[in-house]
């Protein structure tokens, strides 16, 4: 059985504006906006790029922005908000 | 409609007509010195509720291009209430060509104060009393930014005072005009009040906003800086249009926020919430 594999919608389909310690997020096919913590603006920077499974998110957050403390369960829980306000889907 | 008046207010025009003369009687005393507007963006209709309520104790309806369901009726004596509701609905659900913020501002030096909070924050009584004290009215119940290049826009409508503040601003502006004194309406008691004549001649020049206030009324004096993202989160929730703006109304609202500092603010009564002011603006 493959590993579930996370895509978010390319750069241009979202507009991304630090505020302070956090990022209004302005996604333009729902036409909603989010208010985002980091680490999800990495996360979907990421996953723009290609779909990944949850490992191989990880792996990529440690090695592109120097996560030191990144957890495993921690990014499924940050997953799984992504995946409920539709920033980011399953593939 | 068989009484009608048109009415400009900033950069939207109004037609409003009703079954009855005397809201329209009343609406063309109040805006006597505001323009007559070219275009009608939005049309407002104060119907009888039923051909007999003409006569017998007469009622109106809150009509127009756009209408809530749920909106009650108002008995004829709160027809000018019932006008100013129709308006600033027109206004809060169609207008389109800017970002709109619930929120009262004043200008100096072509700059801008806007002040946003909840109803009863006191920003309707602060920017009477603003308007008053060297500074000009641009309005206490929308400011409209242009989101082509951030600039506040004013909507000074007639003052709507409610309650406590009726008596402040009598007292504070002796010579002001006054509309009738409505009492017992489902906001309170009401009265209108004409702003002041620069108000109205200056209300088609713009302002570059320069201070955000979250005003609070009623506690001790405090003044705390607000971080441009709480005051994002604040301005959307204070915008009746930022949704149906989309990106546009995300650029608007991102600009705003990053280039204009915020501040909130407590205070015990209007004259210490002036000196705040006053000592804030002075800071900038």
């Amino acid at each position: 059985m493959s590993a579930t594999r996370y895509r978010a919608p390319p750069a241009d389909a979202l507009l991304i504006h630090p505020l302070d310690d956090l990022y209004a997020l302005y996604h333009r096919a729902s036409g909603m906006t989010h208010l985002l913590a980091s680490p999800a603006p990495e996360l979907l920077e990421l996953l723009a790029e290609r779909a990944l499974t949850r490992d191989e998110l990880l792996r990529a957050l440690i090695e592109r922005f120097e996560v030191a403390d990144a957890d495993a369960d921690l990014l499924t829980a940050r997953l799984e908000e992504l995946v409920t306000v539709g920033l980011v889907h399953v593939t | 409609m068989r009484h009608v008046t048109s009415i400009r207010v900033g950069p939207i025009g109004f037609r409003v007509g009703s079954d009855f003369a005397a809201p329209i009687a009343a609406l063309r005393e109040l805006y006597a010195d505001y323009p007559t507007p070219e275009i009608a963006h939005f049309t407002i209709r104060l119907p009888a509720t039923a051909p007999w309520r003409r006569l017998v104790r007469p009622a109106v309806r809150i009509e127009g291009d756009y209408m809530l369901p749920e909106t009650a009726p108002l008995p004829l004596a709160h027809g000018l209430l019932a006008a100013e509701m129709a308006m600033n609905l027109q206004v809060a659900l169609g207008h389109r060509r800017h970002l709109l913020l619930h929120a009262s501002c004043v200008e100096r030096d072509g700059c801008a104060l806007l002040m946003t909070g909840e109803s009863g924050s006191g920003k309707s009584t602060l920017a009477t009393l603003l308007g008053t004290r060297g500074w000009r009215f641009m309005g206490d119940e929308f400011v409209l930014i242009d989101p082509e290049n951030g600039a506040a826009h004013a909507f000074p409508r007639a003052i709507s005072l409610k309650n406590q503040a009726i008596g402040v601003i009598e007292r504070a502006c002796p010579d002001a005009r006054f509309g009738p004194l409505l009492l017992g309406t489902p906001k309170g008691d009401i009265r209108h009040l004409v702003p002041p004549a620069d108000a109205i001649a200056r209300m088609d020049e713009p302002a570059h906003p320069a201070l955000l206030l979250f005003p609070t009324f009623g506690l001790a004096r405090e003044v705390r800086s607000v971080g441009a993202a709480e005051a994002f989160v604040r301005l959307t929730q204070a915008s009746t249009n930022y949704t149906a703006l989309g990106e546009r109304g995300f650029r608007a609202l991102t600009r705003l926020v990053d280039q204009v500092p915020a501040r909130a603010i407590d205070y015990p009564d209007s004259e210490a919430a002036i000196e705040q002011v006053e000592e804030l603006w002075r800071g900038l």
